[in-house]
């Protein structure tokens, strides 16, 4: 198995999701260690533009040949932006989970809370551990 | 002994192997207390004493074989060509189980997916599933595919009360433990004007029935992009033997389509085992439940089926499965199949005519009646609404005894149509037949 | 058998059809233009051409009627043919669903008479036959139990015990049933873990337990030695207890789970009673209760409404409704089909040989277990039940899998066991033989399962390309599920209707 990356700018959550903060713009993904374990990834679920969510809802899907993964709102807000690229190349999300492969971008609404996440090491010590 | 084949020499050669004296002493794991009940259940009896007490148990029901039916309501007569049964009663199709391993099930793969296929033809959409338990679950399932496509953010489902009354009883047994308010068929009067009255930003669905319980082709024209506006999906109930004849669902704007397949081969069998079918637009398919089989390749690049968007299943998304369903009707799901090869375009069609032409000489003729009137608001397709001068039950107490199982008495669901009957008729019904009713409801105007 | 079979739009002609219908006797009336399609995408194929069209898709599959078929938790027993003609008698099979109740009462004593023999199998007060499969089943159960606390003004049990060992069905329902799960760990025996559920049950949630659901023998094939401390202990908490009946096929005459305390369980007609299961379904889920939960059954249920007169003639029986029902699950009455297909079969065992049923059945598990314990990892190794689970590591053979085990047996004729399930076993192959297979068959599967442990160590490339001698090879799945062909729209697009 190849290593797995867990890039240090990055915030994670426990259910795999990574966040990238950029002014009132949280970009989000799902983690190397997500996308590993799903394998093939067939489909992508994701919400349209200006639909709105509470932190902790499901705003999409992520699915294999053998499971499908919901994917959380790590922040409350309002959805910016789609990878609309996954439609057609959902394999970006195995090839490139932290790049090509990211799947929505949020504009918070209020402040943005972020405590519970984690931080690269701890995360990639979480990954290791289950 | 009946199905076991094991001789006393077997049994005792398989007890020493694993160890045991007698097949008793493999239940140690069993609580003593309660270990080996006796069954209160008379003995055993032959083949041919079983063949018997329920060829006499079938004879004392007043069946399709006995009587001119013209009664539907959910249930139709039509004809079944042989070839149906016989490949029902190939045993390689009916004791198979559900095709987990494609290697070994590609007969029964392909037959879905052609199914599937005949489907989406006849209901314009773009995927159907392997098939729910009948038309009333398919409803309930829509509804489900409905919150689910609107991500549980909407809790209004709109219902026709033309919708079949079992139906929309199922969908509430189904959705009794959401978050969930059904409206729309409260009184059994409204119609599609005053259910487009009641769509607003918190409605996942509307469903209208085609035709609907009482035979009749509503005007359904702008009823989709009403829908639409609101952000809702239209789903719509169809008999799918009236579809051979009238614009498919897809052209109406239909976002899905379900109803009860069994018109389409399968027999009336006391209610069932009938078919559910589904069927969805693209953009929805993968909130589809239930069983769909897709194609592939395999190894060597040949041509193969595979049941496919398995991970949403029960058995893999476990408390995260939208539904817990299981099987499908997959025997039935073949007999359409089968029926649909056979009847094709103008075979499906040329049925659908009969239909309608037998079930309209028969209105009219019964409309001439005095003291009978015909429904004739609406369009029809085989079934109809007559105001009688009597009773239902009363009426369908002597036609019984002339050999004729009358309509279904429509004031057992709908208060307001006390003494009004839903007649039923189809290619089964000779000229004859009709004639005879019509001169029988004569006699009791 | 090799071949190609092609789409039945691919033979399509036009002008082609398979069936003489009849010319219109009655004057036709007119169509109403605005409202008529105009194109129907269906084949067009002659009467011979369809047959032997799904004459050659029946010789693609496998099936009982063809040979083994040891497919775990799904009770794959021999489908007794004279149910068959049974269910077709013109008298069932054209017999109209709503008929007026004096018209339908052979109908109603093989559902009344069915309905009160599966109560005496498992000792419930009474059963329902409208469930249409076994999740249908289970999700009257569920409904049920939520409505009986309901009922009682206890508003706060909101939640349901599932071991981690169940059928995917289980939890799926609870959640259908609008309510939560709580998830219990397997002991290092396959049993419950008891302490798990007396934490649960004793602890802040106590008052939220509204019924465990709990597979008798387990999915292991295990008979849970605990049952009666794990029934009292949920029932001690205020909660019910829900059987998983799909593995009956053990259980007839050997103990009765209403005796043991159950509340509700469903039965799968389709696995311990032999309706067939047709590649998929139909199927039957019955469901029985106790007295407690039998105002909620699911309408309509089959009682007497008037008492025969003598001895030897029948009651008048009607469809009744409970008086605190869950409602309705289907429309009409529930798969009849299968419930003339059961009756016929109970009808040929008595209670007897019902008994003998079931004890067979667990012969011939404990039979097949005992061969194979020396070549496979077998982790619970104890008596079974009507199953049993292998754990497909071989030693000196890292690279196999259970599903490359199984793809193998294909070659040998055989159907593979259940793969992967239940989920706490990994490399599962749950092998289910049931009582109406020969000690021979069993001997051939046993020799079958030695040979591929050879080659798993010899050769184990001749099992990872397996299978050579099916109609096709391994499945490219990725590329079912991201490109999803459904349906060959391409070549149904069909011209006007004549």
């Amino acid at each position: 198995m190849a290593k797995l990356k867990f890039p240090s700018d990055l915030k994670y959550a426990r259910s795999d999701e990574w966040v990238r903060v950029e002014g009132d713009i949280v970009t989000m993904g799902i983690s190397d260690y997500a996308q590993d374990a799903l394998n093939d990834i067939v489909y992508v679920d994701l919400p349209s533009v200006g639909q709105k969510f509470s932190k902790g809802d499901s705003f999409g899907s992520v699915e294999s040949v053998k499971a499908v993964s919901d994917v959380y709102a790590q922040v409350s807000g309002i959805v910016f932006a789609v990878n609309d690229e996954l439609s057609s190349n959902s394999e970006l999300v195995n090839s490139d989970p932290y790049g090509e492969g990211w799947l929505v971008k949020f504009k918070i609404e209020g402040a943005g809370d972020f405590a519970d996440l984690l931080d690269a090491s701890a995360y990639e010590e979480y990954c290791q551990n289950r | 002994m009946s199905y076991i084949p094991h001789t006393d020499i077997e049994r005792q050669q398989m007890l020493a192997a694993i160890g045991v004296t007698t097949i008793e002493d493999l239940f140690d794991a069993v609580p003593a207390s309660h270990r080996f009940p006796k069954l209160a259940i008379p003995a055993a009896l032959s083949e041919m004493e079983i063949a018997a007490e329920m060829q006499a148990l079938a004879e004392s029901n007043e069946h399709a074989g006995d009587f001119a039916l013209f009664r539907g309501a959910g249930a139709y007569h039509h004809f079944v060509p042989s070839v149906v049964n016989h490949i029902l009663m190939r045993g390689e199709f009916y004791t198979a189980y559900t095709p987990y391993q494609p290697e070994m099930s590609q007969g029964t793969l392909q037959a879905t997916y052609e199914y599937q296929s005949m489907m989406c033809a006849l209901t314009g959409m773009d995927a159907a599933n392997a098939s729910h338990y009948d038309g009333a679950t398919s409803l309930a399932e829509a509804v489900t595919v409905a919150m689910e496509v609107t991500r549980y953010k909407r809790n209004k489902i709109i219902l026709s009360p033309g919708i079949h009354p079992q139906y929309r009883e199922v969908v509430r047994t189904y959705h009794q433990g959401r978050d969930l308010s059904i409206f729309g068929d409260e009184t059994g009067q409204a119609k599609i004007q005053d259910l487009i009255a009641l769509l607003d930003e918190n409605t996942a669905m509307l469903a209208v029935a085609y035709p609907n319980f009482f035979g009749q082709i509503e005007d359904l024209k702008i009823l989709a992009q009403k829908v639409h506006a609101v952000g809702a999906l239209l789903v719509i109930v169809a008999n799918p033997m009236a579809l051979a004849l009238f614009k498919s669902p897809g052209d109406l704007g239909a976002d899905m389509v379900v109803g009860e397949g069994q018109p389409m081969g399968v027999g009336l069998q006391f209610g069932g085992p009938y078919l559910g079918y589904f069927a969805i637009r693209n953009e929805y398919v993968r909130k589809i439940a239930g069983r769909i089989v897709g194609e592939t390749v395999d190894m060597d690049g040949k041509r193969a089926f595979v049941m496919t968007l398995r991970p949403r299943e029960q058995d893999i998304r476990r408390e995260k499965a939208s539904s817990n369903i299981c099987t499908n009707q997959g025997l039935m799901a073949l007999a359409a199949a089968v029926y649909m090869s056979l009847m094709g375009k103008n075979g499906l069609r040329k049925v659908a005519e009969l239909c309608y032409h037998k079930a309209h000489y028969a209105a009219h003729q019964i409309d001439q009646l005095p003291g009978f009137q015909v429904d004739r608001s609406l369009p029809f397709f085989n079934e109809f609404v007559v105001k009688c001068p009597r009773s239902v039950q009363s009426i369908n107490d002597s036609l019984i005894a002339d050999g004729i199982i009358g309509g279904y008495d429509l004031g057992n669901d709908y208060p307001h149509l006390q003494d009004h009957m839903l007649l039923c008729v189809t290619e089964m019904n000779t000229k004859a037949e009709i004639d005879t009713l019509v001169q029988k409801l004569g006699a009791l105007s | 058998m090799k071949y190609n079979e092609p789409l039945i739009y691919e033979i399509s002609s036009p002008g082609r059809i398979g069936v003489n219908l009849p010319v219109c006797d009655v004057p036709e009336s007119e169509l109403p233009a605005d409202l008529i399609r105009d194109e129907l995408g269906l084949p067009e194929v002659g009467e011979l051409q369809v047959v032997r069209h799904f004459v050659k898709l029946s010789q693609l599959n496998y099936a009982i009627d063809k040979g083994f078929y040891p497919l775990g938790s799904c009770t794959m027993k021999y489908n007794p043919k004279i149910n068959e003609d049974v269910a077709r008698y013109t008298g069932f099979a054209g017999l109209h669903p709503m008929n007026d109740e004096d018209s339908i009462q052979g109908a109603l004593h093989v559902m009344y008479t069915l309905q009160n023999w599966l109560a005496e199998v498992s000792g419930f007060d009474a059963v329902s036959l409208h469930p249409a499969a076994g999740a249908h089943g289970e999700f009257a159960g569920i409904l049920m139990i939520r409505k009986y606390h309901l009922d009682r003004g206890d508003v706060s049990r909101t939640k349901i015990l599932v071991p981690n060992s169940a059928h995917g069905t289980n939890p799926a329902t609870v959640t259908m049933a609008g309510m939560t799960v709580i998830e219990l760990p397997s002991d290092h025996n396959g049993d419950v873990d008891l302490e798990a559920l007396r934490a649960v049950c004793e602890g802040p949630e106590r008052e939220h337990i509204a019924g465990m659901m709990i597979t008798v023998p387990s999915t292991l094939g295990l008979f849970e030695r605990g049952i009666l401390k794990i029934i009292d202990m949920v029932h001690q908490a205020g909660g019910l207890m829900y059987m998983d009946g799909a593995n009956m096929n053990a259980l007839m005459g050997i103990v009765k789970p209403g005796e043991l305390g159950f509340d509700v369980m469903h039965y799968n007609l389709h696995k311990t009673f032999s309706t067939p299961h047709g590649g998929g379904g139909p199927g039957c889920g019955a469901v029985g209760v106790n007295s407690k939960l039998k105002p909620f059954l699911p309408m309509p249920w089959v009682d007497i409404v008037e008492p025969a007169d003598h001895e030897d003639e029948y009651p008048l029986y009607g469809f009744v409704k409970p008086e605190k029902t869950i409602g309705r699950l289907k429309a009409f009455h529930g798969n009849f089909g299968m419930h003339t297909r059961a009756y016929a079969y109970i009808r040929a065992y008595g209670g007897e040989g019902l008994f003998e049923v079931s004890k067979h059945a667990v012969l011939n598990a404990n039979y097949v277990r005992s061969q194979l314990k020396d070549t496979y990892k077998i982790p619970y190794n104890r008596a079974c039940g009507h199953e049993f689970v292998i754990e497909a590591h071989l030693d000196g053979a890292e690279s196999i899998h259970a599903l490359d085990i199984s793809k193998r047996l294909m070659d040998y004729g055989i159907h593979p066991p259940t793969n992967y399930f239940p989920l706490i076993v990994p490399e599962a192959l749950l092998i289910e033989p049931t009582e109406t297979e020969t000690k021979e068959t069993l001997d051939e599967f046993i020799d079958a399962m030695k040979q591929i442990a050879r080659e798993a160590k010899e050769n184990p490339s001749l099992l990872t390309s397996a299978p050579h001698t099916m109609p096709v090879k391994r499945l490219d799945e990725v590329r079912a599920a991201k490109q999803l062909v459904l349906c060959c729209a391409p070549i149904m697009k069909g011209g006007t209707v004549e």
